[in-house]
């Protein structure tokens, strides 16, 4: 073997012209962005405030660039799917052949989920959380800082897998024997593996970190009944990554010495037992979709009690359904396999469970409602993404409790009856959620308020091309159309698949309205500035601050008496109090330890794909050794001097005077 | 771990802690708890694999429980002179400290090496991992649990050069605390390994 491994150059995709364009267009855009970065002299700005920043609204504003980025990668992936499949029913091959085919759709699952819902979702919890727990930054601001790292270094090694080499080709959920060596002898799973694996380690020290944020650094007077409900359900799904995460970990760990030390767990020889892998799967994977949906429950629930200028209706059962529904997600994962044939009593058993489900699902959707009942609900974008959630989600859940019933889902299992069962309530759920969320805080974030009016496009055009794109989905699965085909002859589908692949272009129009609405929000933003910090009138504590906030969150930390403390303090005048004078805050210093380290991680985990052993080993150690340097630096932290705060917080405070 | 933090939970008191303590110390603890879950896993992969030996041997066929029971024995007086060292480490007396560490060290190591022991004998004798999912179970359980000995044993190492350089700094008491959970915690585990590995296994 070579001293780089597997590696060698045939390992560029050269024969693959879509790859070779594709890999051009990229290498050209990085090309304009670095002139630009250079011509603007962005670079030490990019490096000083942003790369090294330990500060968890920048964090949050690069874990959600790294979401957008991923989501036009997932999307494509999207379209070229429904395009082939247009093209190729009625007997056509269409454009890609299966083994291209296989790595789009394998690579749309992993990164929609893990490089762009789960970005998306712990992007807005990094901005949003501390600040509406009345806090300065998270309990570890080093170890956020990290954790975002890792994660990209995950998003890279699949994008790496792109242009060297080829991704999995084996679905998003990589099942053995198919996974295992004897059957995909290439890399494509390795990336699938040291992708999920590094981004994975970053997401549960994510989730450890926020635990103990929420549990240590409440402002003074939150109990934690008194929580933002945003706020609860983020620790819900925290809650979750911290009991599941590690067994995904586990699961591509063992799938890892399947691969690389000719173990036998998954095997099927030596006594290895596949259906191991798919429970430990699902055991991780049922979780993690109520990971992706409790946080964006918590938006909407912000959203209509913002809109409608009430309390929102049952704040209390609203984290006990959350909770109801956390420890339920964590007893339905064999609803994911009811064929693998287990008997009729443990599959009712995961039928019923799934199902009830439901309940604390449909209490929330009555809290929605009677937070809405004789308020007088706003029409904004965020609340135009709730209502098309409510409606969609609705509908997503019912197809979900016919596929909980056994008899039912042995004909539906694997059809793509499923693929728009989970389509609908990830899209309609999450993504609806996060982008409510996106139009929601950005002018907390940026200072500006975005575009209405291609706000409100996007939102249609997104609403339409989602029951375009995935109604047919549920015909097809009914006439008996399975996941993952490459080609297709039967007549019936054909007017189903070209009604899906209108719908991806009607969802285009609408990523690309979103993409307008940046650009021209950007550009008249003097005419949108947000002068209070609080745009929408709003009843939590993160609109207490500036927009953006001053690195240091709060000058005084307030102190809680209710459950919407920033009303709270609107109607007792304790808001926009001008003090005479402020204590020096204590704050975390920016350091470039979590790229190093996790850039070496990155290293040791191309490394182990090609097998190239020296380099491996000296990724772990580099990470090691940046690992000892950040424990042993004693220069860490500073102090925002007294006056520095005044003239930051009387500026502010004239803004707002002035409105 | 995160060395960095901020008191910001009280608003009267917005001077420096330096004692950072409570939150790493709690913040350890729920990262101690997602290191449980992943054992618990392997636990649980172990007890649906470990009747596959695929026609090879059995836990009954090569486990030895007096070895087993030297290396439980090793282990867990560690843990009692870890205990001792955190003792003197809250006294802030340096020689205490060092020398209850380093009996704690050469403890973990010898129970390293006769875990490395094992395994190489079961590997030389043909029961190595590639055997049967039995092994491969049996393997990756005790292996995983010997990483975090010697992740531990590294870390000690690293905090007995702290203190011989530089003394009780103002964080090195906590490391000695993160570290203390971390060594009992895989006392914890191994007392599961015995029982359920070796104790059932033998029976």
């Amino acid at each position: 073997m070579s001293i780089l491994g597997k590696l060698s150059l045939d390992a560029i995709p050269l024969h693959e012209p879509i790859l070779i364009a594709t890999f051009c267009g990229v290498a050209l855009g990085g090309l304009i962005l670095a002139f630009l970065l250079i011509k603007y002299n962005l670079l030490g700005t990019l490096w000083k405030n942003w790369i090294t920043s330990v500060d968890h609204k920048r964090l949050g504003v690069m874990y959600i660039v790294l979401a957008l980025v991923m989501l036009l990668r997932g999307f494509a992936d999207a379209v070229m799917m429904r395009l082939q499949l247009a093209l190729s029913t009625n007997g056509g091959d269409g454009y890609l052949p299966p083994h291209h085919y296989d790595q789009v759709f394998t690579a749309h699952g992993v990164i929609m989920i893990i490089f762009m819902a789960m970005p998306f979702m712990i992007g807005l919890m990094n901005i949003v959380l501390p600040l509406q727990i009345g806090a300065r930054d998270v309990a570890f601001p080093f170890l956020n800082n990290l954790s975002f790292w890792l994660t990209a270094g995950g998003a890279i090694l699949v994008n790496i897998s792109l242009f060297v080499g080829e991704f999995a080709k084996t679905g998003w959920v990589a099942y053995p024997p198919l996974a295992g060596l004897e059957f995909s002898p290439d890399v494509g799973v390795d990336y699938y593996i040291w992708a999920l694996q590094i981004s994975g380690i970053g997401t549960t020290l994510t989730a450890v970190n926020f635990l103990a944020t929420v549990f240590k650094m409440r402002a003074p007077g939150m109990k934690l009944m008194d929580m933002p409900i945003f706020t609860w359900t983020c620790t819900w799904a925290n809650i979750l990554i911290a009991a599941s995460f590690p067994i995904l970990t586990v699961t591509l760990a063992l799938l890892t010495l399947d691969r690389y030390l000719d173990f036998h767990f998954f095997t099927n020889d030596g006594g290895g037992n596949s259906m191991m892998y798919i429970n430990l799967f699902w055991a991780w994977g049922h979780p993690e979709v109520y990971i992706l949906v409790l946080p964006a429950f918590g938006i909407f629930s912000e959203v209509v009690s913002t809109f409608t200028g009430k309390r929102l209706f049952g704040h209390k059962s609203m984290i006990w359904a959350s909770g109801a529904i956390s420890i339920l997600g964590f007893i339905v994962w064999l609803h994911h396999f009811f064929t693998m044939g287990s008997s009729a009593n443990v599959n009712a058993f995961f039928g019923m469970a799934t199902m009830v489900i439901a309940v604390p699902t449909g209490v929330k959707l009555f809290n929605w409602l009677f937070t809405m009942y004789r308020g007088r609900l706003r029409v904004t974008v965020p609340v135009l993404w709730t209502l098309g959630f409510m409606v969609t989600f609705t509908i997503g859940g019912m197809t979900g409790v016919l596929l909980a019933v056994p008899g039912a889902d042995y004909v539906l299992h694997n059809s793509l009856f499923l693929i728009a069962h989970f389509h609908n309530t990830i899209i309609g759920g999450a993504v609806f959620g996060y982008l409510a969320g996106f139009v929601f805080w950005f002018p907390k974030v940026m200072g500006f308020k975005l575009n209405e009016k291609l706000g409100k496009a996007a939102f249609w055009c997104w609403l339409v091309g989602f029951f375009l794109a995935f109604m047919p989905l549920y015909v097809l699965g009914f006439l008996g159309m399975t996941r993952r085909l490459n080609h297709t002859d039967n007549p019936d589908w054909n007017i189903w698949l070209y009604i899906a692949l209108v719908g991806a272009f009607v969802i285009m129009a609408g990523i690309i309205s979103q993409l307008l609405q940046l650009y021209v929000s950007f550009r008249d933003r003097k005419d949108n500035l947000d002068t209070t910090g609080d745009p929408w009138n709003a009843h939590t504590l993160e609109w207490a601050t500036s927009s953006p906030p001053q690195s240091y969150n709060f000058a005084v930390i307030p102190t809680v008496s209710d459950i919407d403390a920033f009303t709270d303090m609107k109607e007792k005048g304790e808001a926009y109090v001008r003090k005479d004078s402020y204590a020096p805050i204590h704050m975390p210093k920016n350091t470039a330890s979590g790229i190093l380290i996790s850039g070496c991680v990155t290293v040791m985990g191309f490394a182990l794909i090609w097998h190239i052993w020296w380099l491996a080993a000296l990724g772990l150690f580099g990470s090691f050794v940046f690992l000892v340097i950040r424990a042993y630096t004693k220069d860490v932290d500073y102090y925002v001097q007294p006056d520095e705060i005044a003239r930051t917080e009387n500026a502010y405070l004239d803004s707002v005077a002035k409105g | 771990m995160s060395t960095t933090h901020m008191n910001t939970h009280d608003a009267h008191d917005e001077h420096h802690d330096h004692d950072p303590a409570p939150h790493n110390v709690f913040g350890f603890w729920l990262y101690l708890m997602t290191d449980c879950l992943l054992f618990a896993t392997i636990f649980a992969t172990y007890a649906v694999l470990f009747m596959n030996t695929a026609g090879g041997v059995s836990g009954k066929d090569i486990f030895e429980l007096d070895f087993v029971l030297v290396e439980t024995a090793l282990l867990l007086v560690s843990s009692i002179t870890y205990g001792f060292a955190m003792i003197c480490a809250h006294k802030k007396d340096k020689k205490g400290t060092m020398s209850w560490l380093s009996v704690t060290f050469l403890l973990g190591a010898g129970f390293i090496g006769m875990e490395i022991y094992e395994f190489h004998h079961l590997i030389v004798h043909g029961n190595g991992p590639q055997a049967s999912a039995f092994l491969s179970a049996f393997f990756t359980l005790v292996g995983t649990h010997g990483l975090h000995v010697t992740a531990g044993l590294i870390w000690m190492a690293i905090l007995m050069i702290e203190l011989t350089v530089s003394g009780f700094g103002s964080r090195t008491v906590t490391r000695l605390s993160c570290l203390s959970l971390f060594w009992h915690f895989l006392d914890v585990i191994w007392i599961c390994v015995f029982t359920v590995v070796y104790l059932m296994g033998a029976i």
